[in-house]
């Protein structure tokens, strides 16, 4: 991606141009949000109330973010001490990952000033969506705590950091809960409206769908992640992370084939639980066996060649097809079979300033993570506190 | 006071009876919730609607809602299939549909469903299903997320998208502040034919079924609204089937809380059993390590003290083998010095005798 960015850093590289012309018209579009309201920058209506902004910022983000709980579970509560080199990257991911949805529900909803009201204010407990509300806030701060071990080591406060880090036990089977409830409440929201998702995508199981897949997004998020890092960060890293890597890359696509295995074995029962064969032989199911086939038992498949024959290359690459995946998967749920069966000129296509914010927002992430693997201790240990 | 035996028996069945009674009465009420009992609603029959767009007129009116475009006695609007928008809390569609000889009308606005969906849905509570039956809305707690237009099985609430900073769900109120006072919603006030009933729910099926049971050629067999997503405090009356009316007839018989009851009660078991389990897991590992830890160094000190045996083995052999050398060598060395000796005594003995 911003492979020359890394090495022609002086100059005005054509990354960073870019990244300023995103930055720049996300500005705008920010203005005219703000000034003229929902109508005058998307496509949504009484119909689509929820388009892009929900379907790619708040659910594929919270979906990709799931490295974090992922990776620090693997490690600290499973034991897998070797894969500690990619704690901190994964929590950082997820971090930003969920401060960047939280950012934009800012864009998405009437008022966002009164975001806290559910929980201040007035509560509706009977909704899912107080339950994802509660979860994400919570979790959240969580990974905030999580990270500050980093900041705190790049500042020199040794106290508080050693504080912090005896917290992690308690702190990872926190985030490890608050994410199971809220990445299976995402799917769940859509279970009050079975006679607008497609019966293809629309069954119980939703909230199970969405928690295995998130732990799919986050494995294949943390290897893909990985080789981005490693192609422009490399001067960062210590040797115990350039050592661990092969390691991490192999366990986590083998993890990942695994979990893609049962991911495809449960959608296959939903489909025979709720008899949804016949459906399979029309438009729609045509795009669904394309998700199932080519997005779901592809990746499985080729993360288990990958790790029998020790091909980083290819888990690598797979990674990629697996995050695609994911928002696939989230974008027909929420946009693609949403609204199945409303008439041609009724159905929503984002408006281009949806699409520039949407971009905005994953360029201000990579931003912040450059800033922040550039200063502190992210990809390598600090040398005072090696000992954990 | 002497209680009697059988007194004394009868006590303690009641009070098991009304334990175990107790729940499995609760959650069979919560399954068969048949709506509370006279709250109001509207009866719409296509039969008797002309399509003349009145209703849409004293909504507008009563509701104090912007003029529309096209006023509201211009019929042509009806050539367009139109819903419910920010604007418009009621519209009335034509269908052309076979073998009528007119074309026939359609109502749309809220149904006031007994169990809304929009209420359930809101993390709020904006939504409150009044004692009346009306939902209403609280704009001044909303956050507008619009979760309750994704929920909503009829896809009623529409949302102020021009508005930058203070956008509101819309939808119809069935006049909740008119029937306080005794009024008529401003749609049945303006309704020129009978074609909208205003009244008590039950009463209204009843009169309904009359309907039907009177003109079993004219009426579909069908109250929409009787049972559709748990029931709701519109009802609907058709000489076609419904769907031909462009109303969904798959909408099923489950209320909306119902549909994420199941997912909602999964919340407190994940977060009473997941500590349980995570705990659980990082302790068989704490302990495996704990155990390899062990094995190992148990292993590394009998080898040790195996090499240390070995070498003071060896030592002691080694040892015992100098000794017996030094031992050999020194007989060797006596013999050879006594050989020696016994040789030279004999030379000089010989030599005295030569």
């Amino acid at each position: 991606m911003s492979h020359d960015a890394a090495h022609s850093k002086p100059v005005m590289s054509p990354m960073t141009v870019i990244a300023g012309i995103i930055l720049i018209v996300g500005l705008f579009v920010t203005v005219r949000r703000f000034t003229g309201g929902l109508a005058a920058t998307t496509n949504l209506s009484d119909y689509t109330p929820w388009g892009l902004w929900i379907g790619f910022d708040l659910l594929v983000g919270v979906a990709l973010a799931a490295g974090g709980f992922v990776t620090s579970a693997a490690v600290y509560i499973f034991g897998m001490k070797k894969f500690h080199s990619a704690v901190r990257p994964a929590i950082l991911t997820g971090f930003l990952g969920y401060a960047l949805v939280v950012f934009a529900l800012h864009y998405d909803v009437g008022r966002p000033w009164r975001l806290p009201y559910p929980f201040l204010v007035q509560s509706g407990t009977t909704s899912i969506l107080f339950e994802v509300g509660a979860c994400v806030a919570l979790y959240l701060t969580v990974l905030l705590i999580e990270f500050t071990p980093a900041p705190l080591e790049w500042l020199g406060f040794k106290k508080a950091r050693n504080i912090v880090v005896k917290l992690t036990l308690a702190l990872t089977i926190l985030g490890v809960i608050l994410s199971t409830l809220h990445q299976s409440s995402l799917g769940a929201l859509f279970l009050i409206a079975p006679s607008k998702l497609h019966p293809l995508w629309y069954s119980g199981y939703i909230p199970i769908y969405f928690f295995v897949s998130a732990i799919i997004a986050g494995l294949s998020m943390v290897i893909f992640e990985g080789s981005l890092t490693h192609k422009h960060f490399a001067d960062k890293m210590d040797e115990a992370h350039l050592k661990e890597k092969e390691d991490v890359v192999l366990g986590f696509g083998k993890a990942a084939s695994f979990v893609l295995a049962g991911y495809f074995v449960i959608k296959i029962i939903g489909l025979a639980v709720d008899n949804e064969w016949r459906y399979l032989a029309t438009g729609y199911g045509a795009w669904y066996l394309v998700e199932l086939l080519g997005f779901i038992a592809l990746p499985c498949f080729l993360y288990a060649v990958g790790v029998r024959e020790k091909n980083l290359n290819l888990i690598q690459w797979t990674s990629g097809l697996a995050v695609l995946g994911i928002v696939v998967n989230r974008l027909n749920i929420s946009l693609i079979a949403f609204n199945y069966h409303l008439p041609a000129d009724e159905r929503y296509f984002p408006h281009w300033m949806e699409f520039a914010i949407s971009i905005f927002i994953v360029t201000l992430g990579v931003l912040v993570f450059r800033f922040v693997v550039t200063r502190m201790p992210v990809l390598y240990e600090h040398p005072d506190y090696e000992a954990h | 006071m002497s209680i009697s035996r059988r007194k004394f028996l009868g006590w303690i069945g009641a009070a098991g009876m009304s334990a175990t009674l107790a729940k499995p009465a609760r959650a069979a009420g919560a399954k068969h919730f048949e709506g509370y009992p006279d709250t109001d609603g509207v009866l719409f029959d296509a039969v008797k609607c002309i399509g003349c767009r009145r209703c849409e007129a004293g909504c507008n009116k009563v509701n104090d809602l912007p003029e529309p475009e096209q006023p509201f006695d211009d019929l042509t609007v009806l050539e367009k299939t139109r819903r419910t928008h920010a604007d418009t809390y009621t519209v009335v569609n034509k269908y052309e549909v076979a073998r009528q000889k007119s074309p026939l009308y359609r109502k749309i606005q809220c149904n006031h469903c007994l169990e809304p969906a929009c209420a359930s849905a809101c993390f709020v509570r904006a939504f409150t299903k009044t004692e009346t039956g009306a939902v209403v809305y609280d704009a001044s707690v909303c956050v507008g997320c619009r979760y309750c237009m994704i929920a909503c099985p009829f896809e009623i609430p529409t949302y102020e998208y021009d508005k930058a900073l203070t956008p509101r769900i819309m939808k119809c109120t069935m006049c909740y502040p008119r029937i306080k006072e005794g009024l008529l919603p401003g749609c049945v006030e303006a309704c020129p034919t009978e074609a909208l009933t205003f009244g008590k729910r039950k009463d209204l099926i009843k009169i309904a079924r009359e309907r039907i049971y009177r003109h079993p050629d004219r009426y579909e067999d069908h109250i929409y609204g009787e049972h559709e997503m748990g029931g709701t405090n519109w009802l609907y009356l058709s000489p076609v089937p419904f769907s031909r009316l462009g109303m969904r007839e798959d909408l099923g018989t489950t209320s909306a809380p119902e549909l994420t009851a199941g997912a909602l009660g999964a919340v407190p078991m994940v977060v009473g059993l997941w500590p349980v389990l995570l705990t659980g897991i990082y302790a068989m590992n704490k302990r495996k390590e704990k155990i390899a830890r062990q094995e190992q160094e148990a292993a590394v000190s009998s080898a040790v003290s195996e090499t240390e045996a070995r070498a003071r083995d060896n030592l002691d052999k080694a040892m015992e083998k100098a000794r017996a050398d030094k031992e050999k060598s020194v007989e060797t060395a006596v013999k050879k010095a006594l050989e020696e000796a016994a040789r030279e005594a004999e030379t000089k003995d010989s030599e005295e005798e030569s």
